[in-house]
């Protein structure tokens, strides 16, 4: 609800850590860490983009959000929605309805459900008349033929089933809608008309944690961008920052990350991100960066740099 | 590694096909070559059928009109297939039940450089598929098919689930390998620039389908 002029964030994340129970050998069973001190928040009417490398908690955090992460995970820091708690009780009551996700994976569709009656959603007999409605719309917007909606999910092709995921996320009035990874798949002119939606959605006062790896469709569509590596986040930064070869961004990872795209030069950076069994000290990014100095390997802190912030001591 | 030069020609000829009798035709009259050692971009809107023509050229259906040919000869049905595909969601293409090493060595056996090339972790091989990520696996996926037997590769959107720098990386190792052994290559893809860097050729499949 922008038109009440409350900056209270929709969703703030503070100090979230994700950790997941494993076993080694025999009975041995030990914890391992995969998302650190991450921070984040999200205000009314904005996206925020999350962008980086796979594997590095993207989806982890959307899942905490969800409060559906797998049963040997552990979760600490806090989340709150709208200023409230949000705990798990919080997740169940909200979730599908004031907090809409878009999987990843087209795996998340119910295999033996018609697609129409997944994205109708449980819903009242009064209701459903209306929900029918608005699922006919929805449908017509992304370019759905009605007789989709009576097919199962194996007879759909990969991009139909990521459109039938997105018609169902935006069939309520979420505050808050948490994308992951919502294109792949789609044409670049509808994963465009997509992004328009996701912006049309922020007008009306809709927060958009928009979580992808199609850096040109963030800057398209989000205000602020995030950058994750190895299960934190190193940079944060206003969408104009990512445009040329990143002269203005902060973290050497976002900069490369900027360059390897096919459009400015597709030359990757060497090595992969560290296993979070066996993180380096310091800054995770460490045994990459061209800028390594000795004090890289002490604690590096989140800190405010130019209207962002990031994690490096080198950056300027 | 054994080397084995000289890819093949892939062709498909005047493919008809649709999934059920009586549903709407997918593909009608879709006929494509390419070359040993060329490199084509196929592109198209979603559902139009790249992925189902990709699935035929694999040898995965066997269209209901036309032929696919591999040097001229019907694709063979039994054997290993030199035309192999990787797949848009990789974590359908993997065994649930099979640790990341059996799955890696389900074709041949890929040597520690060969790995490290492809990014993938020793600490990998150890886990099951849903302790990876997507990027993670699909890593895997393509590291399983790049054997010495293979002849051509279908790469169906295979990095559209990478971050830009390990699609970068894994784009290398695929163009050098494809480019030393003269490997084919149909990359079906939606972004425009990576087309462009990768192939020396772009197809769209409108204007090939018939219908």
């Amino acid at each position: 609800m922008a038109g009440q002029g409350s900056r209270q964030p929709v969703l703030a994340v503070e100090n979230l850590c994700i950790s997941f129970g494993m076993y080694g050998r025999g009975m041995e069973k030990y914890e391992l860490e995969v998302v650190h001190n991450l921070s984040l928040t999200v205000n009314p009417g904005e996206i925020v983009a999350v962008v980086g490398a796979s594997g590095s908690g993207k989806s982890l955090l959307a899942h905490a959000i969800l409060g559906i992460l797998p049963g040997n995970a552990k979760m600490a820091g806090k989340l709150t929605f709208c200023g409230e708690d949000l705990d798990r009780a919080a997740q169940k009551k909200l979730r599908g309805r004031e907090i809409a996700f878009i999987p990843q994976s087209v795996e998340y569709l119910d295999p033996l459900m018609k697609v129409g009656k997944q994205v109708l959603g449980a819903c009242g007999r009064r209701e459903r008349k209306q929900r029918m409605e608005t699922r006919k719309e929805v449908f017509a917007r992304y370019h759905l033929e009605e007789s989709v909606a009576n097919l199962y999910p194996y007879q759909l092709s990969g991009g139909m089933a990521r459109r039938v995921l997105v018609a169902g996320a935006v069939m309520g009035n979420a505050k808050l809608v948490v994308a992951d990874e919502p294109t792949p798949g789609l044409s670049e002119s509808l994963a465009r008309e997509t992004m328009e939606h996701f912006r049309e959605l922020a007008k009306e006062g809709c927060a958009v944690l928009l979580i992808t790896h199609d850096i040109d469709l963030a800057l398209q569509a989000a205000g602020r961008i995030a950058v994750f590596y190895a299960g934190s986040v190193l940079e944060i930064a206003p969408a104009g920052d990512f445009s040329g070869a990143g002269e203005a961004l902060r973290h050497p990872y976002s900069k490369a990350f900027l360059q390897a795209l096919p459009q400015n030069g597709f030359c990757p950076i060497k090595g992969t991100q560290p296993y979070a069994g066996n993180l380096p000290k310091g800054c995770l990014f460490g045994d990459r960066c061209p800028k390594r100095a000795a004090a890289c390997a002490g604690n590096v802190e989140m800190r405010t740099l130019r209207g962002g912030e990031v994690r490096c001591i080198a950056a300027e | 590694m054994q080397e084995e030069i000289a890819g093949g020609r892939l062709e498909a000829r005047n493919i008809q096909f649709r999934y059920q009798k009586g549903s709407p035709w997918i593909l009608k009259g879709v006929s494509i070559k390419i070359e040993a050692g060329e490199r084509v971009a196929l592109v198209g809107p979603s559902g139009y059928g790249k992925s189902t023509l990709a699935r035929i050229l694999a040898g995965y259906e066997m269209p209901l009109q036309g032929e696919v040919l591999w040097n001229g000869q019907p694709l063979p049905r039994a054997g290993y297939c030199p035309v192999q595909m990787v797949s848009q969601h990789p974590e359908r293409a993997v065994n649930p039940r099979w640790k990341m090493e059996k799955t890696l060595r389900e074709c041949w056996e890929p040597d520690g450089e060969f790995l490290q090339k492809m990014g993938i972790e020793e600490a990998w091989m150890k886990r099951w598929p849903i302790e990876l990520s997507g990027g993670e696996l699909q890593r895997f996926c393509i590291a399983r098919v790049l054997g010495p037997k293979t002849k051509f590769l279908v790469c169906d959107e295979i990095t559209t689930m990478l971050d830009v720098i390990t699609q970068a990386q894994i784009w290398q190792v695929i163009l050098q390998e494809t480019k030393r052994r003269g490997m084919g290559l149909l990359v079906i893809t939606h972004n425009l620039a990576l087309a462009d860097k990768v192939c020396n050729k772009v197809v769209g499949l409108p204007e090939i389908n018939r219908f």
